[in-house]
C-alpha cells in the first residue's frame, strides 16, 4: 500500500491525535461543571484556564470539531475500503455506540446554545445527563477493553 | 391595537387595557405567537426612586424566596463559600436572593446642569442567556416569551450561571434546594436566585409586579419589536441613549436614559450584586461560530475520505498497479 494512501487508522500521528482529542474533549467537557475550581485544579500553576467556562466551553468545541471529523473519516474509509478485510469487534461496536450517542447528544446541546432555539427543559436534562451518562461508559469501556486487551477490529476469517 | 402596558394605561383603560394585554401580550406570553419574546422598556427619566417596585417585588414574590434550613451541612474542601442572606432580607441596596430588583442611582451632568438619576436594576433576560444555555443540568430555563428563569427545584446552586452572565446577577443562597438530599458536602452548594419576571403573571395575563407597583410609568412590557420601536422613538424625541438592544446579541430589557450611558456607568456604585452598564459582546457568539463548524464535522470527514478513496481507486485503474 503505497503511503498516500495509507488508512487513517494506519497513520502514525492517528493515535496520537485521537488520544489527544479524547483528553481534551473529557477534560473541557468535566469543565462544564463547576468542579476545577472548588477542588483546587485551577490553583495548579498552568490550569487556571479550566475555571474559565468560555475557555473550556470554547476548547470542547474545537475538539470536538477534531473528533467528529475523524470519527466520520474512519468510519467513511471502513465502509468503502476495509470491510472486506477487517471487521470491528463486538467491544469496537460498543464503543462506536457509545461515541455515536454522545456525538448526538453533543450535536443538540450545540444546536440548544445557538440563538433563538428552545428545547423542552425536560429534554435538555435528558440530554446533559445523557451526554455525562455516556462519557462515563466511554470511560469506562475503554478502561475495560484496554484491561482485557479488546481490539476495535480484527481480522475476517478466510 | 395596543400592545405595550404600563401601569397607568393599565389602570385608567380598565377592562379595554386588560382586553388588549390578553389579545396581544398574553398570546406572546404563552406561546402561542411563536418566537415573540417580550421585552420591557425602562424610561430612566421618569424614575423618582421611590421604591415601590422594589416592595412590590419582594411582596409579589415572598413565596419564591429560599427558606434554608440550618445549620448548613459543612461542605468540603473548606474554601467552598457559604452564601447565607436568611438573616439579611430587608437589604435592598444590590441583588440578593431575596431581592431581585434594586434602585441604583447616579449623578451627572448633563448642560452644564447636575442630574440626579435613578434606575431599576435587576436580570436583563437576555435573548440567548448564557445562564440558561451553559446550566449543566439544565436548571435554569428560558421560556418561549424570552423570560429566563432559574428552577429552584433542581438547581444545585454551583453559581456557573452567574459566572457567565456578562452582569453577574443570579445571587446564591446556601441550605436550600436539591443538593442537601444528594452529596451535599461535596457537590452543590444551594440555590441561585434571579427576578423570573413574574412568569406566572404573566401566564395569568397579567403585568409583572414592579411595572404594576410603579407610580412613573418607568417600565413598559410589551413583544420585543415594538418595545425596540418605542425606545428608538423616545429616545430620537428626547436625545436620549439605549442599552440592552445589543448588549449580549440583545436583551429583553431596553434601558433609554437621557445621558449617555457611559457617564451613568462612571457614577453609580458597581460591585457584588451591583450590575454595571459597560457595553457587552455577544458572550456567547464565539463558541456558535464554532458550532456551525461542529455540525458540519461528520460531513466534511464522510466527504474527505470519500474524496480520497475515490482519487486512489481512481490512480489505481490509471496505472495499473494493485498497490
Ligand atoms: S442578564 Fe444574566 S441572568 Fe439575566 S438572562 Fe442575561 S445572562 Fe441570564
Ligand atoms: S419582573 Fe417580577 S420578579 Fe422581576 S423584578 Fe419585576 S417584580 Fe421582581
Ligand atoms: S417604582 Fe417606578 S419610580 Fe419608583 S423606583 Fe421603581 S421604577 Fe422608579
Amino acid at each position: 500500500m503505497n503511503k498516500n494512501s495509507a488508512l487513517i487508522i494506519h497513520k502514525p500521528y492517528f493515535k496520537y491525535l485521537y488520544g489527544v482529542t479524547v483528553f481534551f474533549l473529557i477534560l473541557t467537557g468535566f469543565g462544564q461543571m463547576p468542579i476545577f475550581k472548588r477542588y483546587y485544579i485551577a490553583d495548579i500553576p498552568g490550569l487556571g484556564w479550566l475555571a474559565e467556562f468560555f475557555i473550556t466551553h470554547y476548547m470542547h468545541y474545537l475538539f470536538a470539531v477534531i473528533f467528529i471529523f475523524i470519527t466520520a473519516y474512519f468510519l467513511t474509509e471502513y465502509i468503502l475500503r476495509i470491510q472486506k478485510a477487517v471487521k470491528i469487534t463486538i467491544s469496537g461496536y460498543l464503543r462506536i455506540a457509545i461515541i455515536t450517542g454522545l456525538i448526538a447528544t453533543g450535536t443538540l446541546l450545540v444546536i440548544r446554545n445557538f440563538s433563538g432555539y428552545r428545547f423542552p427543559p425536560g429534554f435538555i436534562i435528558i440530554m446533559d445527563l445523557s451526554h455525562f451518562g455516556l462519557v462515563m461508559a466511554f470511560l469506562f469501556s475503554g478502561f475495560i477493553c484496554f484491561v482485557l486487551k479488546k481490539k476495535w477490529l480484527k481480522n475476517r476469517l478466510k | 391595537m395596543q400592545t405595550k402596558i404600563s401601569r397607568r394605561s393599565f389602570l385608567k383603560g380598565g377592562a379595554l387595557a386588560a382586553c388588549s394585554l390578553a389579545a396581544s401580550n398574553v398570546p406572546a406570553a404563552a406561546g402561542a405567537e411563536k418566537g415573540k419574546q417580550l421585552a420591557t422598556l425602562i424610561d430612566i427619566s421618569k424614575c423618582i426612586g421611590c421604591e415601590a417596585c422594589v416592595e412590590a417585588c419582594a411582596e409579589e414574590n415572598a413565596e419564591k424566596f429560599p427558606d434554608p434550613k440550618k445549620p448548613f451541612p459543612k461542605m468540603y474542601p473548606k474554601r467552598v463559600p457559604v452564601a447565607d442572606w436568611s438573616d439579611k432580607q430587608d437589604v435592598t441596596d444590590r441583588l440578593t436572593p431575596y431581592n431581585w430588583l434594586f434602585i441604583q442611582y447616579a449623578t451627572v451632568e448633563k448642560n452644564g446642569k447636575q442630574l440626579e438619576l435613578s434606575m431599576p436594576r435587576r436580570c436583563m433576560h437576555c435573548i440567548n442567556p448564557p445562564c440558561v444555555k451553559l446550566c449543566p443540568w439544565g436548571a435554569a430555563r428560558q421560556l418561549e416569551n424570552g423570560i429566563s428563569k432559574i428552577d429552584s427545584s433542581i438547581c444545585l446552586g454551583g453559581s456557573k450561571c452567574k459566572a457567565v452572565c456578562p452582569w453577574k446577577i443570579p445571587e446564591r443562597q446556601t441550605g436550600v434546594g436539591i443538593y442537601l438530599d444528594l452529596l451535599p458536602s461535596l457537590a452543590g452548594n444551594g440555590v441561585m436566585y434571579k427576578c423570573d419576571r413574574c412568569y406566572n403573571r404573566i401566564a395569568d395575563g397579567e403585568i409583572p409586579a414592579c411595572i404594576e407597583a410603579c407610580p412613573e410609568d418607568v417600565q413598559t412590557i410589551g413583544p420585543r419589536d415594538e418595545i425596540i420601536k418605542q425606545a428608538h422613538t423616545l429616545a430620537k424625541e428626547t436625545n436620549g441613549y439605549i442599552y440592552g438592544e445589543n448588549e449580549n446579541g440583545g436583551t429583553n430589557t431596553i434601558y433609554v436614559s437621557p445621558v449617555p450611558f457611559e457617564d451613568l456607568n462612571k457614577s453609580i456604585e458597581k460591585g457584588k450584586g451591583k450590575p454595571h452598564f459597560n457595553k457587552v459582546k455577544d458572550v456567547m457568539s464565539d463558541a456558535n461560530n464554532l458550532g456551525m463548524a461542529v455540525l458540519i464535522a461528520p460531513f466534511a470527514g464522510a466527504a474527505a475520505a470519500a474524496g480520497k478513496f475515490y482519487k486512489f481507486s481512481n490512480s489505481k485503474q490509471g496505472d495499473g498497479s494493485d498497490e
